[in-house]
């Protein structure tokens, strides 16, 4: 009877104040909401970044030529010409560590068959490439390295040039298309890897023997780069030192003088990558942290201020016969509903935000357990204290102070 | 009603006293009792050692000039506020010796309070306002309630205003709104701050033919006001003057409001 009473009694009062009501939910949703969100975001590209890398093969090695100087998120560095086949070749006879290397050479253009064209990617590579990639075959088959002597021109298509020049579905293999002006067949087509992290399309790519797009298309004799794999994930550190001793021995180098190209492996781009993606997660976390504190500090002012506001109210329910633990077990309900109300409201507002990033936007997401948690339980406990806290002030004042209170 | 009819002029307590023991009990008693208000280094004097008793069934009124404190001297009699120093002893305890919760407790179920100010509560309907006390005293159901509430405001003549907010009343309905949440508790000790302050005279004397009414059935009465024409109804007077009882006497010609109200012309509502 009592506990309905206060239940009624308070009920009343957020029914009465229903703007005061609106507000402090407002910063408790906003609050919760926008914690959880970012923290999804954070997560999210945290967890793609992971498993796209290891996806691309953690035993790969690559040597671009210049100077390690732009970080790891550098172009192919076509202009810097260091790298040389001789190069590769040096590297192939002496390195123990290898299982794997081919030259690289790449530059874009159309492909063309009949009336579709699309612009794309060539790379020159050998037909270890596919090993190194760890990429197989969707049908047809991989050139040789004899095609490769003969500069064949022969080509594999990544899906999405099949579909943009293949749009009627039919089957590629055999077909005869031209890349730029010159006429390729296609033997192949590669498996599909779709986008990654940094929502690059795999499959937007043409592979074909090293020496035809070095000499035909792009008429060029240094290289753009020389992929190779380990032997295994323990030796690729052992791998780039070993790689690097040939190279600088090759180039000739003094000891004061810089490497004038770059040996990088796998694993220090994953660990570049994931320290990246750590940081936006600490980035996020303190942003959230922060929108969480202004969440709070709104809340706490706004729950402050309204129940201060009815000080007089509170010595008018006392003077009529209330005590000092009913005016508090109502404030309390109050805060506790409004709160639990906006905490509630908000991490549904928070999760239906994260599902229209990862829809509209396409950012990754991933819904963390804790930040619900914490974010819920730091905007409910902040409401629920500063909704009782100026409530105890008040019911401990004599009735006749309470409702002089302006 | 023992008190309305001796005919003795009081100025002495002690004689008072000791004529009414007999038969009713002592329902307030304060004994020097003064109220100081600090603000600052300035000290209010607002009550400034007053002594006095009421006897159960009793209609008091307490007369004064403005700041003569009327309001501070009712205030501790309904136990909303504590006295600097000096006795209050209500119904035979002393207020000192009753805790916080046993204060709301009378509040809740002994005392009927008429603010000043009305003191309603906002965006509230009128029937709401006047359940509130009701609704801090478990004993009491819904229906019961509800049933109290609308008798109380049919009581003050507002039957038909139920459930408009105080910004819907007039001044003088929502004094009544206020009188009908002291009635709905069935109070043994009514206590009025200008009660009728903002009432036409055909209505205050309605409301103190009520008020009368209920001090018939044996309910202690309060009343606080500046006239002198309402004074008449009731059957003691005392004066307050700077915070001291410049008089104390009892009414030998009490007259009836509702004769009063009758004898009213009629365009005069
Ligand atoms: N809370 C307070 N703080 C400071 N002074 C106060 C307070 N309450 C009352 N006073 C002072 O005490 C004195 C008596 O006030 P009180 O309200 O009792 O007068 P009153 O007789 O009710 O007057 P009125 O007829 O105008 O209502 C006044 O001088 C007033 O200024
Ligand atoms: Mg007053």
């Amino acid at each position: 009877m009592r506990v309905l009473n206060l239940l009624k009694i308070a009920y009343k009062a957020i029914v009465l104040n229903k703007l005061r009501t609106l507000l402090t939910m407002l910063g408790i949703i906003i609050g919760v909401a926008s914690v959880i969100a970012m923290l999804a975001i954070g997560e999210g590209s945290k967890e793609s970044i992971r498993t796209t890398i290891s996806s691309m093969g953690s035993n790969m090695i690559t040597v671009r030529p210049g100077e390690d100087d732009r970080g790891p998120a550098r172009g192919s560095g076509g202009d810097v010409q260091t790298l040389t086949l001789n190069d590769y070749k040096e590297i192939k006879e002496k390195s123990t560590l290898l299982n794997y290397i081919t030259p690289v050479v790449n530059g874009g253009g159309q492909v063309i068959n009949g009336s579709n064209n699309w612009p794309s990617t060539i790379y020159g590579v050998y037909p270890e490439y596919l090993d190194i990639k760890v990429v197989g075959l969707q049908s047809g088959s991989m050139f040789t390295d004899a095609e490769v002597q003969s500069a064949s021109k022969v080509v594999l298509l990544g899906q999405t040039v099949v579909d943009n020049i293949f749009p009627d579905g039919e089957d590629p293999i055999g077909k005869l298309i031209r890349f730029n002006s010159i006429p390729f067949t296609v033997i192949g087509v590669l498996e599909e890897k779709g986008e990654n992290t940094f929502g690059q399309d795999q499959d937007d790519i043409v592979i074909a023997p090293f020496s035809t797009v070095q000499k035909r298309i792009l008429a060029i004799d240094y290289l753009n780069q020389i992929m190779a794999s380990a032997a295994s994930e323990d030796d690729a550190p052992e791998a780039v030192t070993q790689v690097t001793e040939i190279l600088r021995a090759q180039h000739k180098l003094l000891d004061y003088e810089d490497d004038d190209f770059t040996v990088r492996s796998m694993e220090e781009l994953i660990s570049t990558f994931s320290s990246t993606s750590e940081m936006l997660t600490v980035l996020l976390v303190a942003v959230a942290g922060i929108s969480l504190l202004i969440g709070g500090i709104g809340i706490m002012n706004i729950m402050y201020v309204s129940v201060k506001e009815r000080t007089k109210e509170i010595g008018l329910r006392m003077a009529v016969g209330g005590k000092g633990s009913d005016i508090l077990m109502q404030f309390l309900i109050e805060a506790i509903l409004i709160s639990i109300t906006g905490g509630v409201l908000g991490v549904i507002l928070g999760l239906s935000a994260t599902v229209f990033i990862e829809k509209f936007l396409h950012w990754p997401t991933s819904v963390a357990m804790y930040s619900i948690v914490i974010s819920f339980a730091v905007c409910a406990i902040t409401g629920i204290f500063f909704g009782w806290y100026p409530a105890r002030k008040a019911a401990a004042l004599d009735p006749i102070t309470a409702l002089r209170y302006e | 009603m023992p008190v309305a009819l001796m005919k003795v002029h009081l100025c002495h307590k002690d004689r008072e006293g000791k004529d009414n023991n007999i038969m009713s009990k002592e329902i307030i008693k304060i004994e020097n009792l003064k109220r100081d208000f600090t603000m600052g280094t300035e000290t209010v004097h607002a009550l400034k050692g007053i002594s006095y008793t009421i006897h159960e069934g009793e209609f008091v009124t307490i007369m004064g000039s403005s700041g003569s404190g009327k309001s501070t001297m009712l205030n501790i009699l309904g136990c909303l506020d504590q006295p600097t120093s000096g006795t209050y002893e209500i119904d035979g305890v002393s207020m000192k010796d009753l805790s916080r919760n046993e204060l709301a407790t009378i509040r809740n179920e002994k005392i009927g309070f008429i603010f000043q100010s009305y003191n309603l509560l906002a965006r509230t309907s009128a029937i709401e306002n006047v359940e509130l006390p009701l609704l801090y005293n478990s004993k009491v159901s819904t229906e019961e309630r509800r049933e109290r509430a609308i008798k109380a405001l049919e009581m003050v003549g507002l039957a038909d205003r139920l459930h408009h907010t105080p910004a819907q009343l007039s001044g003088g309905q929502q004094q009544r709104v206020a009188i009908a949440r002291s009635l709905v508790n069935n109070p043994v000790l009514i206590l009025a701050d200008e009660a009728t302050g903002n009432l036409d005279t055909r209505t205050s004397y309605e409301i103190m033919s009520l008020f009368q009414e209920l001090n018939k059935q044996g309910i202690t009465i309060t009343f606080v006001t500046h006239e002198p024409d309402i004074a008449t109804f009731s059957s003691r007077t005392i004066v307050l003057k700077d915070g001291n009882i410049i008089q104390d006497y009892l009414n030998d010609n009490i007259q009836s409001a509702a004769e009063e109200l009758a004898k009213l012309p009629k365009e005069d509502h």
